[in-house]
């Protein structure tokens, strides 16, 4: 009941290889593992591939497909056309050791830096106690078979070997995202290290992490968006943004991380190619976040700071420094009426409760 | 000899096997101060644990707060049909909870009740609903937890000691091929990185193995390239024993259709939760399988058993929730009165008992694997199941309390699915996993205290790793022999055909024989190829072990001349309550098997006391119940 198909796969090593043809027996019913495992046993006993459970739960078997990070165990013969050749090719975004087995440990790097699960000091073994709807947040996150079929089509690294070192990938951000809505995680900043160590920022939305992810976890809507939106709320305030935009006026040295739309710039050494997208994507990322929300009515109130003074104690500028006629505008000169919403400040009444 | 490279290492603990007890044992050890490495063979988190579903059994008394440790045994001794070490069974029933419990510490999150406790499910087997479960992917949680807490340990060292890997690290990717020994004791391990093919030596004087097990020896099978039986053999080799190598468990619901999900299990929470075995018929025929040890436990018509779904007190439960044995056996015989499907199984129904919306909540991934693997829609049509060659109950002979190995070495210890004793003949459901962590934690603990209490560390002997290296390369210098494939696939066809799921002596003998006949082929299987991560070369490693373990199983069989559990045999078709006194113990005389009988230690007193005359008088020899009732009278007086 067989037919014929043909295969083209890259064999090769880290010195370079090629694709090379295969015309392999198919089996209705089969996938594409299935297929390699009859080339194994038949024409390429060292064709090397991983795969342990052949049932999409270990996420061993990634490779590409015609070009698409997919598993090969869970890719059915039967969503090709009969005529149609099948490539294989192994992830691209890591380093080829043989065949399509590739250098993965970058993930595994990057899962010993993220700070694991900090248990709370006080409960005692046995007496958690946790609601379902709290912990199901993170139990989507933990469904992950580590496949790394998102860290792979993630263009911030996927063509940019140079950001691997600043950015951890959307596997990562998850993992940070899981802590950070743990019910019982004692650790409070996971956020904060999701952009300042993590590389958060580079992250454009493109979603294309989401879209390969075999256990359709939701990467950007669940994961990403809900971390970078508090790191923006925690990093906003506008009476820092003010005092920095007059400093600079002032020619003083500026200190302050002033807004979100610089979250990505906390790595002053990142290089800039970091922020690249693909077609779809948008180049002004968090603007696009800002704009799919509309007006962030949760967003927390910023404290009150005090004003920025110089060694004498004094506002650095006065009436004498200043360089125009008449007192600037409290809300900073180049400020510009109406605000656009996403600057508004609002503390909604049942700001506190929960989401849902 | 050419000159080859070796990668040495010092470790005080090493642990091989990065499942659920690998990485439970390494934990414990780390823990201890002890220097500790990982070996596993495939990448770090990917080790078979991952696959496992319906949870992991601890008598936490969530669900139900007449459960306890004391039901638990009774529930692990049953199952196992008397034959388990009831010590190693008493462990677990008192352990496990404190081992999910400690996970909760580590970061898992499992399911919860109302009251934000653990949430608890229905499993074969089981009295109270008793397994601790994430959906249906508890095992992935189980080892991404114990990773993660690896993982947070190493953040310890870094920060303590400015090295992620200062006092634990993993060698993923990585085989080992021998372990070596200093006169009785063990001294290191010998193996290749899968990804270079270059060797790897450990010199250490504590081994724990925690392999899994042995299951690619058969055609139908739920279990991975991982499982050929290293730790098994590896076991043996170094003088260490095996028992109850007969039993193994066949998963009774493996799909058997489509190609592309054959062998893939459909799990117990599908029966769990109201799925029903049919004929081709449409007759529900689990009712007619229920064995008179059983019958009090069981309802006899469909609609006690369906109301069992909701008023679990009042009501019995439904036959399809038999242990896995006897529903395997149930859907064999119906097969082979000729009332099974097309592929030769039998149909798994769910679609017509619940709702589609209702199916999709409680087995999410089930759905979901099918829907993409197969395009079968489980809310909408039965699925077609059969017997899946699934766990080995028999594995090294081992201390209950410490995991040591019995035979004549030391310093090697073992845990999880390569042990043997804890389940006995048969094995509950999600008593595996809570055994990894148990028993993880035992053997990792005792490794380290053994290793402390050496006064001289043992010395790996030169010309041992010489032979190791010879032995490994062989299969790439020969070009003459078969290919590894195939020697792997005719094993697979004299397992699966003659020494499967139902035994007879004359196919047993025959099996022997041919096994024999394989053993010459497989001492000069070529690998085509080099040294770099060739699939050929690995597996032409492991079949010398798969092989030697295949020996294991079917001499036993033979011997074991009556049914038991993960053994059925044609030809004695009963139990037998002398066979219960009696384990069979496998070990290695020079390079061949050889199999003694060793009666089964003695329950305690108080133990036994916990069943009722009428149940241990299935079981028990007319002497074994005079003392029992001995002491019964003693206690009342
Ligand atoms: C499909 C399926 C579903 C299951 N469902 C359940 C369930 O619901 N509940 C339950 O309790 N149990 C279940 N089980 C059983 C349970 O999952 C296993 O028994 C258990 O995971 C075994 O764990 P382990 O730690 O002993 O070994 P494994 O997790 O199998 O790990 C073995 C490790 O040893 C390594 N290894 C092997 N040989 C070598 C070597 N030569 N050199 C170096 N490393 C080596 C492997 O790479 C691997 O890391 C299921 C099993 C399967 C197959
Ligand atoms: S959404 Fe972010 S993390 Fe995901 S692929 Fe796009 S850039 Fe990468
Ligand atoms: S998040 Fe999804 S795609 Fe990424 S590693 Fe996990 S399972 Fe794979
Ligand atoms: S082999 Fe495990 S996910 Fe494909």
């Amino acid at each position: 009941m067989g037919t014929k198909r043909e295969f083209r796969i890259w064999r090769g090593d880290e010195n370079g290889g090629d694709l090379q043809d295969y015309t392999v027996e198919v089996n209705e019913g089969e996938v594409v593992l299935d297929v390699i495992h009859r080339l194994q046993a038949t024409e390429a006993p060292d064709l090397a591939c991983r795969w342990n459970c052949k049932a999409g739960k270990c996420g061993s078997c990634s490779m590409e497909i015609n070009g698409k990070p997919r598993l090969s165990c869970m890719t059915r013969m039967s969503t090709f056309e009969e005529a149609e050749t099948v490539t294989v090719t192994p992830l691209r975004t890591f380093p080829v050791i043989r065949d399509l087995v590739t250098d993965v440990s970058f993930n595994y790097e990057k899962a010993r830096e993220t700070p694991a699960f900090a248990p709370p000091a006080d409960v005692a073994p046995g007496d958690y106690r946790m609601q379902q709807v709290d912990v199901e947040r993170s139990q989507e996150f933990r469904k992950c078979i580590e496949c790394f079929l998102c860290q792979t089509v993630c263009h911030v690294i996927r063509d940019h070997e140079e950001n691997k070192q600043a950015f951890s990938g959307p596997r990562f951000f998850i993992r940070a995202a899981e802590l950070d809505m743990h019910p019982l995680d004692a650790r409070t900043d996971r956020k904060e290290y999701a952009q300042a160590e993590q590389g958060l920022g580079f992250c454009n939305i493109t979603k294309c992490c989401t879209e390969v992810c075999p256990e359709h976890i939701k990467i950007t809507d669940n994961g990403i968006i809900p971390m970078k939106e508090r790191v923006v709320d925690h990093r906003y305030d506008p009476l820092v943004w003010l005092g920095s935009k007059i400093f600079r006026r002032g020619q003083v040295p500026q200190t302050f991380v002033t807004s979100a739309q610089h979250g990505g710039a906390v790595h002053s050494s990142a290089p800039h190619g970091g922020v690249h997208s693909h077609a779809g994507g948008s180049h002004d990322a968090p603007h696009e976040v800002e704009a799919q929300r509309g007006v962030n009515w949760r967003r927390e109130v910023p404290h009150p700071t005090a004003p920025a003074t110089d060694a004498n104690g004094k506002l650095p500028l006065t009436e004498l420094t200043f360089d125009r006629a008449a007192a600037p505008s409290p809300f900073g000169d180049d400020i510009t009426f109406p605000l656009p919403p996403e600057h508004l400040n609002f503390a909604h009444p049942s700001q506190d409760e929960p989401k849902h | 000899m050419t000159e080859t490279r070796i990668e040495r290492h010092h470790y005080d603990v090493v642990v091989i096997g990065a499942g659920g007890a690998g990485l439970r044992a390494a934990i414990e050890a780390r823990l201890a101060g002890k220097k500790t490495a990982i070996i596993s063979k495939s990448l770090f988190g990917k080790a078979h644990t991952v696959m496992a579903e319906g949870g992991a059994a601890a008598a936490m008394g969530n669900m139900n707060s007449r459960d306890n440790w004391q039901v638990h045994f009774r529930d692990t001794m049953r199952g196992g049909k008397f034959l388990n070490n009831f010590r190693m069974a008493e462990l677990h029933a008192k352990e496990s909870p404190h081992r999910i419990w400690e996970l909760e510490t580590y970061g898992a999150l499992f399911d919860r009740t109302k009251d934000g406790k653990i949430s608890q499910r229905n499993f074969g087997g089981h009295e109270y609903p008793r397994l601790a479960h994430v959906g249906d992917r508890t095992g992935l949680e189980l080892i991404r937890t114990l990773q993660q807490k690896i993982v947070s340990l190493q953040q310890e060292d870094k920060r303590d000691h400015g090295d992620y890997e200062a006092r634990i690290r993993v060698f993923s990717e990585t085989t080992i091929t021998e372990l070596l020994l200093d006169g009785d004791r063990v001294a290191g391990a010998f193996g290749y990185y899968r990804e270079s093919g270059e060797f790897i030596l450990f010199e250490a004087p504590a081994v724990v193995l925690a392999t899994g097990g042995v299951g690619r020896s058969y055609k139908v099978t739920s279990n991975s390239w991982e499982y050929t039986g290293d730790g098994h053999a590896l076991a043996l080799r170094a003088g260490a024993t095996l028992i109850n190598m007969e039993f193994l468990q066949f998963h009774p619901t493996g799909m058997v259709w489509p190609p592309s999900v054959k062998g893939i299990l459909v799990t117990e929470s599908v029966r769990g939760d109201g799925g029903v075995l049919k004929n081709s018929d449409g007759k529900r025929f689990m009712f007619d399988y229920v064995p008179d040890v059983f019958r009090k436990q069981y309802a006899e018509t469909e609609e006690e058993a369906d109301r069992w779904y909701t008023d679990p007190d009042n009501n019995r439960r439904p036959p399809e929730l038999l242990p896995r044995d006897e529903v395997a056996r149930a859907i064999n015989s119906e097969v082979k009165a000729g009332r099974g499907t097309p592929a030769g199984g039998v149909y798994l129904d769910i679609a017509s008992r619940r709702s589609a919306e209702e199916i999709r909540r409680r087995l999410p991934s089930m759905y979901h694997q099918f829907k993409e693997l197969a395009d079968v829609d489980i809310t909408k049509e039965p699925m077609e199941v059969g017997p899946t060659c699934h766990y080995v109950m028999g594995g090294v002979e081992v201390d209950p309390d410490s995991g040591a190995a019995f035979g004549t070495v030391r310093g090697l210890f073992a845990a999880g699915e390569v042990s043997g004793g804890m389940h006995g003949s048969n094995r509950l459901g999600g008593n595996s996993l809570s055994d990894l962590l148990v028993f993880g934690k035992r053997a990792g603990g005792h490794a380290a205290s053994y290793a402390d209490q050496l006064t001289a560390r043992p010395a790996v002997a030169v010309a041992a790793v010489e032979a190791a290296v010879e032995t490994a390369l062989a299969p790439l210098q020969r070009d003459t022999g078969e290919s590894p494939y195939t020697l792997q696939q005719d094993l697979q066809a004299v397992m699966g055909d003659l020494v499967g799921i139902i035994r007879r002596e004359n196919e047993l003998v025959d099996a022997l024989a041919r096994l024999a006949e394989l053993r010459e082929r497989v001492a000069k299987v070529s690998a085509a190829g080099g040294r770099r991560y060739n699939p050929g070369w690995h597996l032409a490693l492991d079949l010398r072990n798969m092989l030697v373990v295949s020996e294991c199983t079917a001499k036993a069989a033979l011997e074991r001349q009556e049914s038991r559990g993960g053994h059925t045999r044609e030809d004695h078709p009963g139990m037998d309550p002398k066979w219960r006194q009696v384990n069979l113990v496998c070990s290695l005389d020079g390079d061949t098997v050889r199999l003694t009988r060793k009666p089964l230690p003695k329950m305690r007193g108080e133990l036994i006391g916990l069943f009722d005359r009428g149940e241990l008088a299935k079981y028990l020899t007319d002497e074994e119940l005079a003392e029992f009732d001995a002491l019964a009278e003693e206690a009342s007086k």
